[in-house]
Order: structure tokens, then sequence, then C-alpha cells
């Protein structure tokens, strides 16, 4: 693989922060019809260097080289026209604006006075678009399309140039089975026109499937490249965390008590129906299911967030109503929710003020709030996760993703819950701070603590739970025990492919 | 992490530091071209500037406090004229006719009343229909305005009660009085903002709503509360000046939310709102007044004056942003 000219290489590339060494001296290359992966914990540098790849940064030493020409990309725009095209994980899309003028933005192709060609454009995304087999024509408005689709948008950009290198970051994270298989399609077809692809991900099957060759990337500097035909994950993730990690499951069964919540019959609109559990103190309930299955909405409608049209929701035998989280936290409920920056923690505020914000009205003496009440809740509670942060006046923005989860954690654990619902606890947090949040979630039930894990990462709920709730579409397929369910039966029954329900 | 220290430093402080810069350049400037014979500094110039800078202050105090919650009130201005005819008209009223001085605290009363309760009609429009604030106090600053003049037409409204004059325009301790309810709110404002639960709540709202919402924090009625603060502060600032002046115009506090907010700006609380300071926003306050005196004071007429606010305030905004840029590298645009 390694003869030839490569699509694409860098060399000896430095790039400083203040203060940070984010990329020392890393090398990289892309052959023309090559899958690269480039792989590595938060941090590690991979964003970094893709934006070096992309022309957002310019590198402090080392040199770019496109087919063996050197090359300076002063920006996104630069390198595109030299043939390098960025496909971003975060869609950078103008929604309000249809398919065709997405594709051409910043390029649209005009008549005399400036006016846009229309004809031209839509003809010329129309081709692009039929190229990637999408269902869409180049008129459909963007915000009116699917994730996925917006995603072949955004891939039709990097077709209306002569691409010799293409970077996908992360470009599954938000996609279905479904979609994930068209989108390996499209890949596999750039690669036999010749393009390389550089393919950033988390997900190590996915990496395993389409890359020819995997590279790694830790704490900044490069740790040497694999061939995909050859290694195994073991392998990549030692090289990853520099150590080994054990993916074992959990097969110890948990001393269970008394029921603290059970579900009966709740349905939320189109979200969800029909949904029975109970959860037991001591218990860790696994929900696993697509991105869409109506998990997440379940949680929601425990803490509150949303009105269920149908079923109760019962806490030690009771029937209750929980209308808003103030409802839902009183009752003892608290969401550690899925996405920790939007919907968990006030990133401009200090650890302490975040780990206190649901119960600070508690903490005061007089008119004004206690410092030294919080000062203790936060030390207690930093001791007890182990949270690394310089004190209490950081800036809950500037932790790593690991630290930021146990603040939220910790901030619930401290009002002393009955049940404890984590949505994707390890959901942007590298993989050693992973077993760390998962020896957490199972050390909380030990403590007595009835806790529900929503995980999409089928590792993860086989490796915390103890009874794992398969969804689909909103229905509950089925509820497994750890020590009966495969990972054959889980796929099986999160795709809907299994309808004999077992409760 | 020094850096950053250095960082946050520099903009706590920098409002002051523009302040002592004003001072200096109008000292010296003021020296060469000033035609009148007194000092800048001269101690009874600057006891009145911060008198001066009271009405519109008072109001941006309370504004800060909207801003940091992530809202916005255009309707201050409408809010202290209406409150002003309020507090003038009803001296006349014959209901209070035996009541003597003792109408003084019954209008002032009423008046805060007024300006409260309409900030609260801002802010429950905004808890129970979900329309942005800045909307909603559009329309309320068109529609409050349009009831100062629907009171009394184009007519100003007038009542000068010599008791109250004389309460407005003494000194204790060498300060008037409106500084005397500047300075009070001040410190009023940032022990709320700074040592109670509704202060932390309005910056966590003002940062991160949603996560708010999941700390069961209710967001609809803390907005509202802020709403009637900054509503009963406009009516405060409306007394505090109408009491010495005792004529209002139905055209008066127009574009004081604009001066609100540009000190609120300029004494650095982000218009997204989550982050600011009460007593940085006073600094705001004083660096405007400074500003406008200091213009006047070496010769330049009104006009100049706002153009070169206007100039300072984007400047200073611009500053703001390559600090906040500092080791970020963000897109160009």
């Amino acid at each position: 693989m390694t003869e030839g000219t490569p699509a694409l290489r860098l060399s000896g590339i430095v790039k400083t922060f203040p203060g940070v060494r984010a990329l020392d001296d890393v090398s990289f290359d892309v052959m023309p019809g090559e899958v690269h992966a480039l792989l590595g914990e938060n941090g590690a540098g991979k964003s970094t260097l893709m934006k070096v790849l992309a022309g957002i940064h310019q590198p402090n030493e080392g040199d770019i080289f496109i087919e063996e020409q050197k090359v300076v990309m002063r920006s996104p725009l630069d390198a595109k026209a030299k043939g390098v095209v960025l496909i971003h994980q975060e869609l950078s899309l103008a929604e309000e604006l249809s398919a065709a003028e997405n594709i051409y933005l910043g390029e649209l192709p005009t008549k005399s006075f400036g006016r846009v060609d229309w004809a031209t454009l839509h003809e010329k995304s129309g081709a692009i678009l039929e190229r990637l087999k999408c269902s869409f024509g180049p008129r459909t408005i963007v915000g009116d399309l699917s994730i996925a689709n917006m995603q072949m948008v955004e891939i039709a950009r990097a077709l209306t140039v002569d691409a010799k290198a293409v970077i996908f970051d992360e470009p599954t994270a938000s996609l279905t089975d479904a979609e994930k298989v068209v989108l390996f399609d499209i890949i596999r077809d750039l690669k036999a026109r010749g393009v390389g692809i550089v393919y950033i991900s988390h997900r190590m099957d996915e990496i395993f499937t389409i890359s020819d060759r995997i590279s790694v990337l830790r704490d900044g500097s490069y740790r040497g490249t694999l061939m995909t035909a050859v290694t195994n994950e073991e392998e990549v993730t030692k090289l990853m965390i520099g150590r080994s990690l054990d993916l074992t499951r959990n097969v110890q069964p948990a001393e269970m008590g008394d029921v603290a919540i059970a579900v009966q019959g709740l349905s939320c609109g189109k979200m969800f129906q029909d949904i029975s559990f109970e959860v037991r103190t001591g218990e860790v309930l696994g929900f696993y299911g697509l991105v869409g299955a109506g998990r997440t909405e379940i949680a929601e409608t425990l803490f509150g967030l949303r009105t269920p049209s149908a079923g109760q929701i019962l806490i030690d035998g009771e029937v209750v109503k929980i209308n808003s989280p103030m409802d839902a936290i009183r009752m003892g409920i608290s969401l550690v929710p899925e996405s920790r920056k939007e919907q968990g923690l006030v990133l401009g505020m200090n650890c302490k003020d975040n780990m206190t914000l649901p119960q600070v009205g508690d903490l005061t003496a007089g008119p004004f709030v206690s410092d030294g009440a919080e000062i203790a809740i936060f030390d207690q509670y930093r001791d007890k996760l182990a949270i690394k942060t310089p004190g209490w006046r950081e800036k809950v923005g500037n932790l790593s993703g690991g630290n930021q989860q146990k603040i939220v954690i910790g901030k619930w654990l401290s009002m002393r819950p009955r049940v404890l619902i984590v949505d994707e606890p390890t959901r942007g947090i590298d993989v050693g701070s992973k077993s760390e949040i998962h020896a957490l979630i199972r050390d909380l039930a030990k403590q007595g603590y009835a806790v529900i894990v929503i995980s999409s990462e089928m590792p993860e709920v086989l490796q915390v739970s103890d009874r794992i709730v398969a969804m689909f579409h909103g229905r509950l397929m089925r509820i497994f025990s750890s020590q009966e369910v495969t990972e054959d039966s889980l796929v099986q029954a999160i795709s809907g492919l299994n309808t004999d329900r077992v409760a | 992490m020094q850096s950053e220290q250095t960082v946050r430093f520099l903009k706590k402080g920098a409002i002051w530091a523009f302040i002592v810069l004003e001072l200096v350049f109008f000292s010296v400037a003021g020296h060469f071209l000033s035609l009148s014979e007194g000092a800048f500094m001269d101690l009874d110039n600057m006891l009145l500037l911060l008198k001066q800078s009271a009405p519109i202050g008072i109001i941006a105090l309370g504004m800060t406090v909207i801003m940091i919650n992530g809202n916005i009130d255009l309707s201050v201005g409408a809010i202290f004229a209406f409150s002003a005819v309020i507090l003038l008209d009803s001296m006349t009223w014959a209901v209070f006719a035996g009541l003597g001085d003792w109408v003084i605290p019954v209008s002032w009363g009423l008046a805060l009343l007024t300006g409260t309760i309409l900030g609260a009609i801002n802010g429950l429009i905004v808890w129970k229909t979900g329309v942005d604030a800045f909307i909603v106090t559009l329309g309320a600053m068109l529609g409050y305005r349009g009831l100062v003049f629907m009171y009394n037409g184009e007519q100003p409204t007038s009542e000068l009660n010599w008791t109250l004059v004389d309460f407005a325009e003494a000194q204790f301790l060498g300060l008037h009085t409106a500084t005397w309810f500047l300075l009070g709110c001040t410190l009023v404002l940032w022990l709320l903002m700074t040592r109670t639960v509704h202060g932390r709540n309005a910056y966590a709202i003002g940062d991160n709503r949603e996560a708010a919402v999941n700390a069961g924090i209710r967001v609809g009625p803390h907005m509202m509360k802020n709403f009637m603060l900054i509503g009963f502060l406009s009516a405060l600032s409306a007394v505090v000046f109408y009491s010495e002046s005792g004529s209002v115009n139905p055209n008066d506090g127009s574009l004081y939310e604009l001066w609100a907010i540009t000190a609120v700006v300029l004494g650095g609380t982000k218009l997204a709102g989550g982050s600011g300071s009460v007593i940085s926003t006073l600094g705001g306050v004083i660096a405007i007044q400074l500003l406008r005196k200091g213009l006047g004071y070496i010769g330049s007429d009104t006009e100049t004056v706002n153009l070169v606010i206007g100039l300072i305030l984007i400047a200073v905004l611009y500053l703001d942003r390559q600090l906040n840029r500092k080791g970020k590298e963000e897109l160009r645009i």
C-alpha cells in the first residue's frame, strides 16, 4: 500500500496553541483509493490534525503535500480548490436553502450582473445527487431532509471539485444502521474512483469494516500505523490508550432490594407506546436500541420533561404524577442527560456552582447562599467520584469530558436520589475514562441506587446492566437478563426481528 | 492558567481603567481647551456627575440582571415615563387632598407599584407565550408610551411639591439623594446577584437554559420576577428624578433603554446572557456620564458626544472580542 504517490501527505506537522502542544511531529499519508482511519482518544489531536488538513489551522512546522507537490492551504475554500475536502461531524449546512444552493455554496454559477444561473446549478447538482443515489432532488430544502440525507448534501459538496482526498469526521455519529450501509457504499464508490479517504471515528467496528490502514494518535503525537487486515481491536486499543483494556460483561448478579420505580403501560404519543418495566434498588437496568427508538423520551417522561399520554408511573408502589423536573427531583428521580454540554452543565459556571445547582436553595444562611455548605458538598463528591479539577473555582468548561460527566453525576448524588437515570453515560468520553464511569455505575447500584442506563453502545450495555431492555421503534421488544443475553439476540431484538415478548 | 487569569483581570478592570483614562484625558485636555475656570476633577463637579448618572444608572442596574438572565427589556423608558406621570398626577388627586405632605409616600408607592405591574405584564407574557423578550418588550415600549399619551395628550404633567424638592436636593455626607439611591441599588443588586439563590439561578438560566430546566429551576416564574424587578427600578428612577424636576413630558425617557443597554454592555455584560456584573455596569454608567460631561467641558456639542460614545462602544466590544479570542483560534468572518 505504500508504493505509488500519496494523494495527501503530511510530514513533521507541529501545531501549538498557547500553553498546549496539540500536534507534535505528526506524519500521515493517504494513498489514492485507500481508506485510512485515524484513531485516538478525545484530546489526542485528531480534530486538530483534521483542521490542519482542511486548511482551518496553519501548522507551526511541517509540510503538506498533495500528490507530492508541496502546498500551503490558507482556508477551507483554498483546501477545497486544491482537492482536499472535509465532511464535518457537525453538519454545516444552511437549512433554509435548497440542496443545490448548499452544494455550490460560495461558488454559485452566475450569469451577467451576478444573477444566479439556476439552470446550470440545478443540472450540475442534480447530476451529483444522482451519482450518490440520493432519493431527493436539487430543489429540496435542506431543513426538510433527514440527518442522513443532510450528510449526503455535505458529501455532494465534496464532489463538486475533483477531490483528491476526502476527510470524514465521525460521519456515522447520528446515522441509523441502514443509513450507515449507504454511507459505506458511497465511501467504497469514492475509493473505486481513486479518491484518498481519511476516516475519523471512535467506533472500532466501523473502522474494521471500512478501512485499509489505521493510524493512531495519542497526546498529540503519532503512535503508529497498522494494516487493518492483519491487526485486531485489542492491538489498536492498546496503541490508543497505551495499555490494554478488558472488555468484560457484567455477570455477577446484583443484590437487589425492593422495586424503586415501576412503569405500567406508559405511552407518549408517537414517541413510545405501552412500556412496562420495573427497577429495583441495587439494580442497573440497561436500555438498548437504535437512535430514535424512544429510549431518551422515556427517560424524559420519567423526569417530568414530557407528559405521558397513557399509563402510570409508580414509586415505591404508589402511583405518582410527575409534571416537571422539580417534581421528579422531589420524588428522588434524577437524570444525567444525553448531551452533557447542552443539557447537563452550565459551562460558564464553576465546578462547585454546577454541582449544587438543583439544591442551592437549601444551602442558605439567611438570605444568602452559604459558600461553606456548598464547598463541603463539592469536596465530598470530588473525593468520592475522584473528579480531577484544580479546584472548585475552575470553570466546568475547562474540564475533560469524563470529569464533566462526574460533575453531573455528583450533582445528582449529592441530592441523595433513589433512581438515577443516565442517558449515554460515556458519549464523547475517551476510552480510559469510560471504564472508570462504568465502574462508578456498578458501584452506585451496589450502594443501593436504582440505576437506569441508556446506551447505544452494546459493550457498554453488556458491561453495566443486570437486565437489558431492548427497544425498537417506540416499543419494548424484550427484557433480557445479563445471564441469558447474547449479542446476536440483542441485535435481533432492536432491529425488530424478534417479536416474542418476555417481560 | 496564568494568562487566563490575566485576561479575566483585564476584563473586570477594563471599565475602571477606562474611567481613569477619561479623567486624565479631560483634565489635561481641559487645561488647554476649556473655557471654564474650574478644574474638571473638581469635587462638586464629580458629585454632580454621580447625581446625574442616577436615573439611567438605576435602570441600567436592572437591565444588567435582565441581560445576565438572557433577556432584554426595551420598555424601560416608557415605564419610566408612565410611572412619572402617575407620581406627579396622583399628588393632585382629590382623594389624597387631606393627606398634606403624607401624599408623598403614597404617590411614591403608587408610582413604584405601577412600574412593578407593567414589568409583571412583560414577564407574564414572556413566560406564558414563550415569545422572545425582545419582541414582547418592543411591543410594550410602544404600548406603554401610548398609555402616557392617552393619559394627558401632548401636555406635560406637572406638580411641584417643595417638601419633595427639598428632599430630592438634599445632600447627606456630601452625596445627593439621587446618588444614595444609585449606590443603594447597586449594593442591593450586587448582593442579589452574587450572594443569593435568585442571582445564581439568573446566571445559570442565562448561560444554559436547558441545563437550568433540567436542574429543576422554574425558569418562567424566575424571569417574571426579573421583569418585575426592572419595572420597579424604572419607576424608582422616575421617582428619584421627578421628585426634583416636578414636570414630565410625554416623550421623557425615550432612548433610555438604549442608554441603559449601552452602559451594561460597556460594563462587560454579554448580550447572550450568562455573564456580567452589576458593579461593572455602575462603571459603564459613570464612564458614559463622564464622557458626556467631559466632552461638554472641552467645548464639544451634543451631536459630537453621541458620535464619540457610539464609536467607543464599538471599540470596546472589539477589544472584548479580542480578549475572548485569545488562545482560541476562531474562524475569521
